[in-house]
This record gives structure tokens, C-alpha cells and sequence, in this order.
């Protein structure tokens, strides 16, 4: 009988494993992948690394900061600052046609940009930072306010204003076309007052430090462990069922598989449950060149760009991917330690907005041919805002919607869950929770931070 | 434990929940968010590391006790008297 069974080994199962074993529970972490990590893992492929998900982690602050996402999560699950390894960015940029603004880790270059390329509105983008740094995380009466409602309170110019979304959905927005006020403040703390950083080795160090922690306190792990069902008796689960038939017992459970995944798996809900995910996935065109991309004249950390003054944040309507925005990422130009040297290869990776159906109705021949099709596309259309590697490309990938479906077993292989948040994480059942994209934070540090809150919550008070 | 050895273990607590912060000036007589960087997480982890390390159990409604390092001390004596130090 396990105090904890968790379902699924990312970040946020794996953050919450580590409070609930370190307070002596016993805890077993399901994961039907054959590795850790979900929506932030790695792969190997023709003797490269890959990582999937993180382009960055954000929330990064200077070392011997002590409040804000980062500090609080090392300090719960004790980890100090140096197991993360965080090198910080180089600089970023949101660029839009004829207009772009750099962007590095805290407000100040961001803010010099507003006032040199917007200066009629630097002293409104002063009032919307005060404004938001007061937002309450915890307060959810204004948690889902539309966020276009308050910048066109604020700002009066509609270029900046799409412009700041950008990033802001890129990187964390389940909604379309707008984003909830609650959501957009917490992206913008963690991205603009906060920042971007990369350990050298990728999210693999993290996730490893968080494997080992977990399992030096005696936490069980187990991979290709699907979760089948769900057993409920009397309005109380009592244990899961695995793929394979075995079964387990436990006191709770804490899902991160999503609300409605969850739902499914309850032998108690017999009614289809619809699907509520998000409708946003994306593409992902990884290109490794023969250099690093500082020598062909590229040296942003992040790239957002979109192709007019209207920023579209919608599933693409006709197509496979829509190309007009996308985010372009270069592991190589992050301020590493000098004693790590230099990654291997140089790296590009393009993110494209996806439509899941399309992608995954495709027949198989099909879908290969598409995948080529689509990063020729992709890599078009980002060459208009950088310098054009194409011709030191050694080596492709690329990653689509149903290929994330595949691997995390979320609904429209959705990256940032549903659009409405389980901000209290709580089920139809008394005793199972849930944790990860679902219950509202996302990203690296976020997804920490979301299994951390609910298992003090909901796992730990008894 | 004596007071004087319950604040020794709500010291070494202290430290292992909020590595970077400087204890040595702490003032037992005033709030620890006055002086210290903790939050809500913070507080419950303090109450947990207390049960794990001594089986203590104490309240939700008994955290407003846990304040100061004075009134920790005062709340606690009682219920850890009959403990040994390990």
C-alpha cells in the first residue's frame, strides 16, 4: 500500500514525488514512456542529444536571490543553486516587421527598448509592471480576466501590445486568439523580470538530479507503467491499474496525465468525458549546422517573431502548420561557464504552430513526406528574421503534434494543457489531485513548482 | 530537550529549509518574516521537518505559535520536554 501513487514522471511528478518521499511517505511514480521527464524530455538520435520542450528554463534569477518560482522550488525539494547549473542568456528578441525589441534577464534593456521604440508609451509599460507585480498568484477571482482587456487599459498602442503577448503565449498560453490576466502575469514575471537559462548538459541534468533525489529517499520508480484505469470504491480511489494488468493500492493518487486524461481513467466515470484540452500543439524543426550560429552573424538566446503587426495565436485553419509566427531557440548562445567549453554542434530549433487533427489523420508515407515538407517551410520563414544557415545544415529532426501525443499521452498533443486551469487541483474524488499543466503552471521551474504546491496541499496534511 | 536545545533544533531546521539565509543575527523575539525571507511553503516545512524528526504533531490551528523563535521555543517546550536530544 503506497501513501502516493503519482502518474506521470515529469517535472511536476517528479517534484511532488521528492516532497512527499523526503517526508517519509511511500511513493511509486508511474510513468508509460520508457523515459522521465514528459513534456520536457531528451532523446538521442544518429549520436546527437536532443532536448524536448525546453528551449529555455525561465524564472531564472542572479544567484543568492531568495524569493521568486526558482528560489522557492530548490528550497523545497532541497537542492542548491548549483545542481540546476543555470547559465544564463545571452540576449533575446521579439521581432516584428520593421520593428524589433531585445530583451535580456530582468526589465532593464526590455524597458530602454520600450522608451527608445515606443516612447509615447514607456511610461504606460511603467504602469502595467507595477500592475502586475502585485497580482496575487493565489487570487483566482482575477485569475481568468482577459489580459488583451487590461493591456488595452493600459497601453494604447497595438503594436506593442502584440508584441509583449508574444513571448507571453509562445511560452505558456493554453488559450487561444487571448491569454487569462493570471497566466499573463506570471509569464511575464518569469520571462521579463525574470529571465532564460539553460544548464550546458539540457533539461537532462535537471531531470536526473530530480531522479536521484527521489530515489535516494526511497521513492519507486517505475517506466512502461501505464496507468489503465483508475479503481474508485465508494467515491474514494483506492489504487490504479497498469497496462499490464498488475495492481497497486494506494492511500491517493496525484495525476499530471490532465484533468479530463484523468477523468478517463476513473473506472467511476462510465459517461464519455469530452475532450476540454487546449487545441494548441506545434512543430518543432531542429537543424544542426556545422558551426556554431554566433559565426554566421547569429547570436540571440530566444527569437519570437511574427510576420505583421497582427499576432495570430490560433490553430492553424487550413494548413498542417501556420509559419507566419514561430520561435527560434540556439542552445549554443547561452553564457556557459568557460571550463564547460562549447556544445558539440550548433544547434537552431524552430517552433511552428500545428493543428494535432491534421497531423495525426495523416497516413504514415504521407506524414513523412509532410515532416520534410513543413520544415523546409518553417525554416523559410524564420530565415527572414535571422541570418540564413541553410546552407551548414548537417543534420535534421523535427517533432510535430502527434509525435508529443505519442510520447505524453496528452490530449491534441497539447503542450500547455487545457485553457482552464484546476488552480486548486482538486478531482471529483476526494482523494485524487492533480498536478502539472492542468492545474495552471507551466514551464520548467513552473511545472516544479505545481507538483511542490499541490503535495503540500493536498498530500502532506495528514 | 531543554528550550535552550529545542532552539539549537529549530536553528538546524531553519538552516536546512533556507540554506542562504544568515541565522547568526537572528532576534528570537522578533516575527521570522521580519527578519527572514519564509513564506507559507516555508512555515509548513518547518511543522513537517518536526514530525519527521521527532514525531511532533502540532496543529493548523497552533501554526500562529510558530511566529518567533521565542514563541516556537515557548509553544514547543512542553510538547518535546520528555524528548531526548539525538
Amino acid at each position: 500500500m503506497y501513501d502516493t501513487i503519482i502518474i506521470g514522471a515529469g517535472m511536476s511528478g517528479l517534484a511532488a514525488g521528492i516532497r512527499l518521499a523526503y517526508f517519509d511517505q511511500r511513493v511509486c511514480i508511474l510513468e508509460r514512456h520508457t523515459t522521465i521527464g514528459g513534456l520536457n524530455s531528451f532523446y538521442r538520435l544518429g549520436g546527437r542529444d536532443y532536448d524536448v520542450g525546453l528551449h529555455a528554463v525561465t524564472n531564472y534569477v542572479p544567484k543568492g536571490t531568495r524569493r521568486g518560482p526558482l528560489a522557492r522550488a530548490l528550497k523545497q525539494l532541497r537542492f542548491t543553486r548549483d545542481d540546476f547549473a543555470l547559465a544564463p542568456q545571452i540576449g533575446s528578441r521579439i521581432a516584428f516587421p520593421g520593428v524589433h525589441l531585445d530583451f535580456g534577464n530582468g526589465l532593464e534593456l526590455l524597458e530602454s527598448e520600450v522608451a527608445a521604440k515606443f516612447p509615447h508609451e514607456v511610461d504606460n509599460f511603467r504602469r502595467l509592471v507595477a500592475r502586475l507585480i502585485e497580482y496575487d498568484d493565489l487570487d483566482e477571482e482575477s485569475f481568468q480576466i482577459s489580459a488583451r482587456d487590461v493591456l488595452n487599459d493600459t497601453l494604447s498602442d497595438p503594436l506593442l501590445i502584440e508584441m509583449i503577448l508574444c513571448p507571453l503565449m509562445w511560452y505558456g498560453n493554453a488559450r487561444e486568439h487571448d491569454m487569462d490576466y493570471g497566466q499573463f502575469c506570471i509569464m511575464f514575471r518569469s520571462i521579463f523580470l525574470e529571465g532564460f537559462a539553460r544548464p550546458f548538459a539540457g533539461v537532462r541534468l535537471i531531470l536526473k538530479n530530480l531522479v536521484r533525489k527521489f530515489r535516494a529517499l526511497g521513492g519507486e520508480l517505475k517506466l512502461r507503467s501505464g496507468v489503465e484505469r483508475i479503481h474508485v470504491e465508494d467515491g474514494r480511489a483506492v489504487g490504479v491499474v497498469l497496462d499490464n494488468g498488475e495492481e497497486l493500492q494506494g492511500r491517493r493518487i496525484l495525476s499530471s496525465a490532465g484533468l479530463v486524461e484523468t477523468l478517463r481513467l476513473c473506472d467511476d466515470v462510465t459517461e464519455p468525458v469530452e475532450s476540454r484540452a487546449g487545441r494548441l500543439s506545434f512543430c518543432e524543426a531542429i537543424s544542426v549546422l556545422d558551426r556554431e550560429p554566433k559565426a554566421l552573424g547569429y547570436d540571440r538566446t530566444i527569437l519570437f517573431f511574427n510576420d505583421s503587426e497582427q499576432f495570430h495565436w490560433r490553430k492553424p485553419d487550413e494548413q498542417l502548420c501556420d509559419v507566419r509566427t514561430g520561435v527560434i531557440c540556439s542552445p549554443n548562445n547561452y553564457a556557459y561557464d568557460p571550463a564547460d567549453g562549447q556544445l558539440p554542434d550548433g544547434v537552431i530549433r524552430m517552433t511552428a504552430l500545428a493543428d494535432f487533427d491534421r497531423w495525426s489523420n495523416l497516413p504514415e508515407d504521407q506524414y513523412r513526406l509532410e515532416k520534410l515538407r513543413w520544415y523546409d517551410r518553417i525554416v523559410e520563414s524564420a530565415v527572414r528574421f535571422v541570418p540564413d544557415f541553410r546552407g551548414h545544415v548537417v543534420d535534421t529532426d523535427m517533432f510535430t503534434p502527434h509525435t508529443i501525443r505519442r510520447f505524453t499521452w496528452h490530449d491534441n498533443g497539447a503542450v500547455y494543457g487545457a485553457p482552464e486551469k484546476r488552480l486548486d487541483g482538486t478531482t471529483h474524488l476526494q482523494n485524487v489531485f492533480l498536478c502539472g499543466t492542468d492545474q495552471g503552471f507551466v514551464g520548467i521551474i513552473g511545472s516544479i513548482v505545481s507538483g511542490i504546491s499541490i503535495a503540500n496541499q493536498h498530500c502532506l496534511r495528514d | 530537550m531543554t528550550p535552550d536545545e529545542i532552539r539549537e533544533e529549530i536553528l538546524d531546521i531553519l538552516e536546512n529549509i533556507a540554506p542562504d539565509e544568515d541565522l547568526g543575527d537572528l532576534d528570537d523575539g522578533v516575527a521570522f518574516v521580519d527578519q527572514l525571507e519564509l513564506d507559507s511553503m516555508d512555515f509548513l516545512d518547518i511543522v513537517m521537518e518536526l514530525r519527521k524528526r521527532h514525531r511532533v504533531q502540532i496543529p493548523e490551528e497552533d501554526y500562529t505559535e510558530l511566529a518567533s523563535m521565542a514563541s516556537t521555543v515557548a509553544y514547543l517546550t512542553p510538547l518535546m520536554k520528555d524528548l531526548q536530544k539525538a
